[in-house]
């Protein structure tokens, strides 16, 4: 129901029971959001929706609403509910009905028309964005262009229409400027990511197909307003188009701008749309916080070719371009092809002895080729446990896989044995490739310069995997790598990767906090905090930024705030070079005492005793006992109290409760350190690290 | 379609949208009978009639139904069972 085909008719049907059966499902590995929808029309039920469909993702979220259509009022002037709410993410929920001023038919030439009463305001154009003014009379008021008094036209129009730019480049001007300026201020007081729709076309055209074209159109009008919007967002971190423009056009416009729903109950668009919507939304949402899913593990017969390459053999499968179904195999080959490009790792699991496998991957005119995949399962075996080997070979988890085959069968195997995993009801082959799409699996808000490079990543592994094997002693095969290191202060280039990690990493993770770009930014320009990322280069080719640690100074104690590596350079004592590193950082600010702290989930049970392993001592908390927290604390004196405070703060700031079972760890840096690696070379910006003091 | 089967369908809606299988309808059933039955609920709720019944209901229709009976007499003339 969630999945495509979107089941809309259920879900608003059934909210209720819905909802309570989502949210009795997820044992306590929910991620709580908090998320303000700013709406410039009616938003009960885009609320309802957008609601089951993050708990369908394993996001808890709550919500503010703003009043009726008082978007712009929430964004502009203070707001103490919405400042006390704090929103983690800001979705604003805007559409064609809240533009307030179109250019006028005939006002091509400049000023000239502007003036002139507005025909549209009359009601003449049934889809004309205020019908009756109601609701958005506040924003209207601030803007000082209230919609329909033709006296306050002509004076809000008279300043801007003047000169060589049109009157259309006038209003373009002004209606762009209220959003940006709304942006601009959410940014400044919120520091959260913000959602905004661009716009669905008018329902109705007055000029009838060159309303796409002439000055004074509005289908032409608000694709240029909506190009103003993507410019922004490309340029500008933070800002996420939710693409209405799309989605009613997938959903049919007709259908989508019902103009029942406007009139009786002020929604601006159809209800059955808005589950629609509502996904497009949690998408986005989901993408931000690390839950996309990361493996597109296929089937190979039917599913990438049509025929069965052990039966008829490879010369006789349909893949090419010489047949319909086989038109229909390439281009879902060539679907699939795409995906690496987005840092998606591909796998084939099928059942085929791997010579056939291989041959059929081989043909000359198969799109995917064997190097296309970083592990290829060709064999007998159950395909939910070929699944499994797979995830642990890469350093992945199981749920993070979407299983493609179009086989029903074996589809039901892998939703049974893998929970979390992404099982897609894949439908004829030449609907395979919406199958996918619709879903979202891979909804991309931030390409770092790390995604696009995974697949070789990847690969690179595999073959360190291979070297490995030819080392009797670990610490040889280690220095064999040649690995350099690159650990500094959070950079400008690398926010978004180190934001990204935040809220993607979840084994090798000792406090699980998640962090917003914004976040990450202010972090690293607070004086209190020591940030390092680590970048990891070795003979094989480059791993990019994979671990990242924060710590804040209060007095003489660093308090890790956050530790995380990626899975994909497990054992190679990059998180020893981490913490040499750290250390040097921190003994050079004056700090004696590093305080680290675990916070258990349900993933990151492979770092319980990460600090002890480091040579920290337990100083509190204990596996099931979280009462001791309070009684260590008071027993080891002063720093391990201050510890506590500050991680209180800590935790109030982020929005996260403190997990029970956490443990609380201290080392003594104050009388020497003993560097923990020597098989990484560690370097700054290409050069060797010296002896220069730390900080930046 | 006859009064009892329309019950029988709108019983069903109603429980599934408020999630309560105890409510009963009358002709005399108005919003202030119903738990939860709000202005805002009322969005919802005529959908998902419209879409058991396999048809749509006028903005005028919408707006001068008084209570479950008067929807019913709508119900009978137009709805289908899908």
């Amino acid at each position: 129901m969630f999945e495509y085909p979107i089941d809309g008719e259920t879900l608003l049907r059934k909210y209720r029971s819905i909802r309570r059966e989502l949210m009795g499902g997820c044992q306590g590995d929910w991620l709580d959001k908090r998320i303000a929808i700013l709406g410039g029309s009616t938003t009960a039920e885009v609320r309802k929706m957008l609601e089951l469909f993050l708990l369908y993702h394993g996001i808890r979220p709550v919500f503010y609403e703003s009043e009726y259509g008082a978007y712009w009022r929430d964004a502009m002037f203070g707001n103490d509910a919405l400042a006390a709410f704090a929103p983690d993410v800001i979705y604003i929920h805007t559409t064609v009905r809240d533009i307030e001023r179109f250019p006028e038919v005939g006002a091509a030439g400049g000023a000239g028309g502007a003036g002139e009463p507005t025909p549209g305001k009359g009601g003449l154009l049934a889809g004309e964005a205020h019908p009756d003014g109601a609701g958005t009379a506040e924003v209207a008021d601030a803007s000082k262009c209230p919609g329909g008094a033709v006296a306050d036209v002509s004076k809000c129009s008279g300043g801007t229409g003047a000169g060589a730019a049109s009157a259309e480049d006038a209003l373009l001007a002004q209606e762009f400027g209220r959003f940006r300026g709304m942006w601009e201020k959410l940014a400044a007081d919120y520091h959260c990511p913000i959602i905004q729709n661009n716009f669905e076309y008018p329902d109705v055209r007055l000029l009838g197909n060159a309303d796409a074209y002439m000055q004074g159109g509005r289908v032409r009008f608000v694709s240029r307003l909506n190009l103003m919007f993507a410019d922004y967002a490309a340029t500008h971190g933070g800002l996420y188009i939710n693409d209405i423009n799309w989605l009613s056009a997938d959903y049919g416009l007709g259908r989508w701008a019902d103009p029942f729903y406007w009139h009786m109950y002020k929604y601006a668009m159809a209800l059955p749309a808005i589950p629609h919507l509502a996904q497009s939304v949690a998408r986005i949402v989901k993408s931000l916080y690390g839950k996309n899913k990361k493996v597109l593990a296929l089937d190979l017969d039917n599913t990438l070719w049509g025929g069965v390459v052990g039966d008829d053999g490879p010369e006789n499968l349909e893949m090419g371009q010489e047949t319909s179904a086989g038109q229909a195999f390439a281009a879902m080959q060539s679907y699939v092809k795409a995906h690496p490009k987005l840092g998606v790792v591909l796998g084939v699991i099928s059942k085929n002895d791997e010579e056939n496998a291989l041959a059929g991957l081989r043909r000359p005119d198969s799109a995917l080729a064997p190097e296309d995949f970083a592990s290829i399962k060709a064999n007998w075996q159950p395909k939910s446990q070929n699944l499994v080997e797979m995830a642990d070979e890469l350093g992945l988890l199981p749920d993070s896989f979407v299983f493609v085959d179009d086989n029903p069968a074996e589809r039901e195997i892998v939703r049974r044995q893998v929970p979390g995993a992404a099982v897609p009801d894949m439908g004829q082959p030449e609907l395979y490739i919406r199958a996918l799409d619709r879903n979202g699996y891979f909804e991309v808000t931030g390409l770092s310069a790390d995604d696009l490079a995974r697949g070789d990543m990847y690969r690179e592994n595999a073959r360190r995997k291979q070297a490995e094997t030819a080392f009797a002693d670990y610490h040889a095969y280690l220095e064999s790598l040649e690995m350099a290191a690159e650990i500094a202060p959070f950079a400008p280039m690398y926010m978004s990767r180190i934001a990204q990690l935040t809220n993607k990493s979840n084994q090798f993770n000792l406090t699980t906090r998640r962090y917003s770009q914004e976040e990450i930014e202010a972090m690293a320009g607070d004086g209190r905090y020591i940030t390092l990322y680590g970048k990891l280069t070795d003979r094989f080719g480059d791993n990019g930024v994979v671990s990242v640690v924060a710590g804040e100074v209060v007095g003489e104690t660093l308090h890790i705030r956050l530790w995380l590596m990626s899975c994909r350079v497990l054992k190679r004592s990059m998180e020893h070079a981490m913490m040499d590193e750290l250390v040097r950082r921190a003994q050079a600010r004056g700090v004696t005492r590093i305080a680290g702290y675990y916070y258990p989930t349900a993933k990151n049970g492979m770092v319980r005793d990460f600090y002890g392993g480091m040579g920290f001592e337990r100083v509190s908390g204990g596996a099931t006992d979280a009462l001791a927290d309070g009684e260590a604390a008071g027993g080891a004196g002063g720093v391990s109290g201050q510890a506590e405070s500050a991680s209180g703060q800590a935790e109030s700031a982020s929005g996260q409760p403190e997990n029970a079972g956490g443990t609380v760890w201290e080392l003594d840096i104050g009388r020497g350190y003993e560097v923990k690696q020597d098989v990484i070379k560690i370097v700054c910006g290409g050069k060797p690290v010296t002896d220069e003091a730390g900080g930046s | 379609m006859t009064k009892e089967a329309v019950y029988e369908v709108l019983h069903e809606v109603f429980r599934d949208v408020f999630d309560d299988e105890s409510i009963v309808l009358k002709d005399q059933t108005t919003a202030a009978d119903i738990d939860g039955w709000d202005s805002l609920e009322h969005v919802g709720l005529v959908l998902a009639i419209e879409e058991a019944f396999g048809m749509k209901f006028t903005m005028s229709e919408v707006r001068h139904m008084e209570n479950v009976g008067e929807m019913v007499a709508v119900l009978m003339e137009r709805g289908q069972l899908r």
